[in-house]
């Protein structure tokens, strides 16, 4: 069940992403550039989805368990840090160059050609280099 | 500033928004997750037992999405304009910064905003001028 739920889930944002324009980088990137013609689309698909998100995570803060009898998993970490900040900020330049975030990049995987998987093998290297460099910082500090 | 209407699509946008929002308020309500992309799919390249099937599940349902949007309406054209080496550059820095910055515009921009998070304000913030930045060097000091 909560496999058929994650699967549906991930259908329901792909679909999302589609309607909403923001699986065409080319479209986000009209966003991002504020001081040539542009697009306020995204904004727009922000309002939609906080507007729904913000009902239900009042819900899921109320509950102990989700409807299926899993954990409620909601973020506890309150620290605002340099990780946080520079993390965003280097996500935020790469983001601009290419017009893609991992949702749009992921949905394109089977669709959307070379470029697509060019940046998202790209993405998992970068994944990775975070994993090896978190593994050996908890060596030096072990 | 000028608005580029031939591009504008307030309805649809605010429509694919909602449907984002009722992803991420499914997966919270009946998964009790949160809908962070790079997190389900960073938590992959460190697979723990129990950890692997519902992160591979949401994944592949978003990989199925735009075959199964074909099925209903044609599916609108995608156009990368970046060359191959900026590319590989922009998928590295993505990967680096959503893994050290715990989020990305679906963690912190969609649910973290949802649930009135400062650390995913901050986060969205940064990302958002990073990206504001970028393409204002890129398109009109370099371009």
């Amino acid at each position: 069940m909560q496999l058929l739920f994650a699967l549906l889930a991930g259908l329901v944002f792909g679909g999302g992403l589609i309607l909403s324009g923001m699986a065409d980088p080319s479209k986000v990137i009209g966003f991002l550039d504020l001081a040539g013609k542009w697009d306020p689309s995204l904004a727009f698909v922000m309002a939609g989805a906080i507007g729904v998100g913000f009902l239900a995570f009042r819900l899921a803060g109320r509950r102990a368990n989700s409807l299926l009898g899993e954990p409620m998993q909601l973020p506890t970490s309150r620290h605002i840090d340099r990780r946080l900040v520079l993390g965003s900020l280097a996500f935020g330049v790469g983001w601009g160059l290419a017009g893609f975030c991992p949702g749009p990049a992921l949905l394109n995987v089977a669709v959307g050609g070379g470029k697509v998987i060019l940046f998202v093998l790209a993405m998992l290297g970068g994944m990775a280099l975070f994993e090896l460099s978190a593994k050996m910082f908890a060596r030096r500090a072990g | 500033m000028t608005i580029d209407w031939s591009n504008f699509t307030p309805w649809s946008s605010l429509a694919g928004g909602i449907l984002i929002g009722i992803a991420a308020a499914m997966f919270i309500l009946f998964n009790g997750r949160i809908a962070g992309i790079s997190g389900i799919l960073g938590g992959l390249l460190r697979p723990r037992k129990g950890d692997v099937g519902w992160r591979a599940a949401f994944i592949i349902g978003l990989i199925l999405a735009p075959l199964v949007y074909g099925f209903f309406a044609p599916l609108p054209a995608v156009h990368i304009d970046t060359g191959a080496g900026l590319i590989v550059l922009a998928g590295i820095l993505v990967g680096v910064g959503t893994r050290y910055g715990s989020g990305c515009t679906s963690g912190h921009g969609v649910c973290g905003l949802s649930r009135l998070s400062p650390r995913s304000m901050v986060a969205t913030a940064a990302f958002m001028s990073a990206g504001f930045l970028t393409v204002y060097v890129a398109r009109h000091v370099v371009g």
